[in-house]
Order: structure tokens, then C-alpha cells, then sequence
């Protein structure tokens, strides 16, 4: 494939095509779809091992006022989850609201120390409009920096705290949605434990000049191999995890979308963030449709577009916004939207998968559970 | 006699007889990746040249795969449901989608050679 100059590249592009990554375009970037092993080995890499992500496309920025309070309001102003009270060196996941309700963009917030500072994750796809949004509302004392300068990496896997213990062992100690500053070989790092498998795992936020050779240094352990935007799209799916612009988008609300909870107790009672009124409603039952889990017979996938139907009257009830077969279930699994009628464990479904209807079943998420490392 | 044909999507087309056996190339199984579900025609169908005749599902995304030849569906294979990974591991052997007869014996003459079809593979890079 000739190379296509309109595509940004991450730091760790020379790394990737070293070993053997088919690259291809993803939200503006030429990114790793999978590797020599393919995605099915790496899936199953990451869910026993280590699997390493490059995810430097995705957009880092940091929010920079005077004091904790005043940055906390101006983003509470956005979002709809407790941010005042966001400790110093933990981590939270929120949404960007318009004022309908629906989400802009689904972010991870961390606050470092005890300063006015908080440092965002967005999707790359979104991270232009993300920007925009915020600079138009945020008060002039809160500016927002976005560093094009750093790179991402995700380490992810029952094996991952092991493998950063050996170069940081405080590490090891650290509870989900923490963050804190390390050096790993030697490089400043951000550190957070969370990620997007399902799996325990940390991202880790760096330098983009000083990515390559940390790259280096963590794909040289025994117990770590290199995973693909592939895999990683697999293992979010079976761990029910939502995927902007397919599971998620400015017509969802974070209530249909199955994140209440990520809306803050506090911020229900107060309000004072976009589209609450909707929110409110919703969560008081007035509710048009909800992201559902769906397990389907057979092995024929049922991807991203097909009708849901309801068996008995043959009626289109929802559709598909993820699927895809799961190598850890070894079936055909799906999330999509139903009305809340529909949107129970147990009810049967028909999928149509071209000119076939598959039956299928609404079942409880995550499809394969979380092993999160809950305590510290 | 045997003669083996490929085509600019693909395809292969083993031809033993008057019965040709239709599957994928190794440089296909290799783009689509891990093959978790293979949708066969009935036997019995009738296939045209260049149209749907099956559609293989890889962990990836859905692709479709086309007749190569005009004719009539006589056998699938019927280990494609239960072992997928088969168009993996063995895509000119036990990979294969599906046997069919040939309605115009001149249709073989526009398919590819071996050799022409592993240079057409080279200039894809």
C-alpha cells in the first residue's frame, strides 16, 4: 500500500512497520490495525499476558486555571460528573454534553497534584471539535493547552502490573483510576491505571521524542507483545465498553448509553451541566431507548448497522452499533439500542444479517468480566 | 485433468473434470485475517460469473466472495461451519467453499494462471 501523506503518524510509526504491523488509516492517523500474530493472538495475548498499545492518536490536553475549584466549576459547567471533588492522583470517565444531552465526547479527567490543573483524554476523531467546544466555553481564567507533543502507550493484561513493578515497583500499588508521576527507564511518565480491555493495565502518557524507547524497552520483555487497534476494538467490545461515533454519539445521553454511572450523585440533585433536564428525566424512567448487550446464536457476527427485530411481530425495534465474534466467548456478541420494553436480560431478538434473521438474546455486559485492580 | 485458475478478487478455481472447486487464495486469507464464519450458497444454486456466491466473515469485517464461473452449486464444504479457521491454515486444500459444474467451459480461458496471478500479487504489494 503507497503511503498516504494527508495521514498524521505517531511517534512509534517506524517501531510498528519493524514488527510487521499492517497499518491502515484510523481518525486521521496511519495506525496499526494488527501485527505478525493477528488480532485473534493478540486478543488472546492481552487477556493472558501483556498486550502493548500504541494510542498516541488520541488527543491529550490539560485544562489550566488558578486554583482546583475554579477549573473543577469551568468543567463541571461541561460535564456531568463530580470533578470538585476529584482527589488529587485519581482519574475519572465523563462525557462532553451538548445541550440536548448528547455526548460530544467521552473523556478521562485526571488531577495530578493540588494545583488548578486536569489533564484530558479524548478521541482523536473528536479531539479538534472537543477543543473547539471547550474554548468557546470555558471562563477566560481557565485556558485550555492541547499537547500535540506527547504520545500514549497502554499496557493491558493480567501481566502488565507485573511487568511495570520490575522498573517502578510502587506501581504494583496503585488502585484503579489512579494516577501518578513516574519515571519508567529512566523518562518522565504519567502513569494511570485504567485502559479499555477490561483487563487490569495502566496508560501511560509520555513525551513523544522519548516513546520509541520506552516502546522498545517494554516490547523486549518476555511476558509483553506489541497489540493492534484490532484487538483492541475486540476486547473494549466484550468488555461492554462503549466506542465514540458507533456506541456513542451527540444523539445518545450518557443515561441511554448505560454511564449513569458516571453522572455524579451531586450533580443530579444541583444540575448546572447540558442537557440535565433530559438526563433527569431519563433517569427518573422517561427513557426512549437503551444500550443493550446481545449474545447471538450460531457463529455468523451481527456488525454495526443490522436491525434489531422484535421475533414476534417481525417489527424493527433497534440496531446494532458494535459487533463482532468474541474470541473469549467464542460466539457472535453485539451491543445496541432497544426501548426499555426490550432492553431486558433474556429477551429474545431477531438480528438481520443481510437477507438472514438470527435469533439472539439480550444479555447482561461485560461479556467477558472485568478484572480490575479494585483495591490498592 | 487438473488445471488451477485465479481470479482479480481471489478466488481460486480448481478444475477436476468437468467439476470446479472454489476457495480462497492464500494472499485473501491473509488480508481478511482470523476467519470466524464462512456463509455458503445452497447446493443447488445457480451461480453467475462475477456475482455473490458466498461471503466470509473475518474477526475484521465481512467480505463477499464471487463466482468465479457460471454454473451450478453441486457440494460445499461442510467442515466451513464448525472450523472456520480452516480457510486460514489450508486455503487451497481443505479451505475450500464450495464445488460447482461449468455452464461455459471458454470461462476457465479468462482466469488467471499461477504464475500470472502470483505476479498480479506482487504489484499489490
Amino acid at each position: 500500500m503507497a503511503a498516504d501523506i494527508s495521514l498524521k503518524q505517531t511517534p512509534l510509526v517506524m517501531a510498528h512497520r519493524a514488527s510487521g504491523a499492517r497499518m491502515v488509516p484510523f481518525a486521521g492517523y496511519e495506525m496499526p490495525l494488527h501485527y505478525e500474530d493477528g488480532i485473534l493472538a493478540e486478543h488472546n495475548w492481552t487477556r493472558g499476558n501483556a498486550g502493548l498499545f500504541d494510542v498516541s492518536h488520541m488527543g491529550q490536553a490539560e485544562l489550566v486555571g488558578p486554583d482546583h475549584e475554579t477549573t473543577a466549576r469551568a468543567l463541571e459547567a461541561l460535564v456531568p460528573a463530580d470533578i470538585l471533588g476529584l482527589e488529587p492522583g485519581k482519574q475519572r470517565y465523563t462525557q462532553l454534553l451538548n445541550p440536548s444531552g448528547g455526548i460530544i465526547d467521552d473523556v478521562m479527567v485526571s488531577r495530578g497534584g493540588d494545583d488548578g490543573r486536569l489533564a484530558l483524554v479524548v478521541n482523536a476523531a473528536r479531539a479538534s471539535v472537543d477543543y473547539a467546544h471547550m474554548m468557546s466555553a470555558l471562563p477566560p481564567v481557565v485556558r485550555l493547552l492541547a499537547h500535540e507533543d506527547r504520545a500514549l502507550l497502554a499496557l493491558q493484561g493480567p501481566k502488565a502490573a507485573a511487568v511495570l513493578a520490575e522498573h517502578e515497583a510502587t506501581l504494583a500499588a496503585m488502585s484503579f483510576m489512579s494516577v501518578r508521576h513516574v519515571r519508567l527507564a529512566g523518562i518522565d511518565c504519567v502513569v494511570s491505571r485504567s485502559g479499555y480491555t477490561g483487563e487490569d493495565g495502566f496508560e501511560i502518557a509520555l513525551g513523544a521524542r522519548d516513546a520509541p524507547r520506552l516502546w522498545a524497552v517494554l516490547t523486549g520483555e518476555d511476558d509483553v507483545r506489541p497489540v493492534g487497534l484490532g484487538a483492541r476494538d475486540t476486547l473494549r467490545l466484550e468488555a461492554g465498553l462503549c466506542l465514540y461515533g458507533h456506541d456513542i454519539d451527540e444523539t445518545t445521553s450518557p443515561i441511554e448509553a448505560g454511564l449513569a454511572f458516571s453522572v455524579a450523585k451531586r450533580r443530579r440533585q444541583e444540575g448546572g451541566f447540558p442537557g440535565a433536564r433530559r438526563l433527569m428525566g431519563e433517569l427518573a424512567g422517561d427513557m426512549k431507548r437503551q444500550r443493550v448487550g446481545i449474545i447471538v446464536e450460531g457463529r455468523q457476527p451481527a456488525r454495526e448497522g443490522c436491525a434489531i427485530l422484535d421475533p414476534a411481530k417481525g417489527l424493527r425495534i433497534g440496531i446494532i452499533t458494535s459487533g463482532g465474534f468474541s474470541p473469549t466467548v467464542g460466539r457472535p456478541v453485539a451491543m445496541g439500542y432497544l426501548p426499555p420494553t426490550h432492553a431486558v436480560a433474556g429477551t429474545a431478538l431477531h438480528v438481520q444479517v443481510r437477507d438472514k434473521r438470527l435469533n439472539a438474546l439480550v444479555t447482561a455486559m461485560p461479556f467477558v468480566p472485568h478484572r480490575y485492580a479494585r483495591a490498592g | 485433468m487438473v488445471s488451477l485458475r485465479f481470479t482479480k478478487d481471489h478466488e481460486y478455481v480448481r478444475l477436476d473434470g468437468d467439476i470446479a472447486t472454489i476457495g480462497i487464495t492464500d494472499y485473501a486469507q491473509k488480508q481478511l485475517g482470523d476467519v470466524v464464519f464462512v456463509e455458503l450458497p445452497d447446493v443447488g444454486a445457480k451461480l453467475e460469473r462475477g456475482k455473490q456466491a458466498a461471503i466470509v466473515e473475518s474477526v475484521k469485517a465481512a467480505s463477499e466472495v464471487y463466482a468465479p464461473l457460471t454454473g451450478v452449486v453441486v457440494a460445499v464444504n461442510e467442515a466451513l461451519p464448525d472450523t472456520p479457521a480452516i480457510v486460514n491454515s489450508s486455503p487451497l486444500a481443505g479451505g475450500w467453499f464450495l464445488k460447482m459444474t461449468l455452464a461455459h467451459a471458454g470461462e476457465m480461458d479468462v482466469l488467471m494462471s499461477e504464475a500470472d496471478y502470483n505476479a498480479y500479487v506482487e504489484t499489490l504489494g
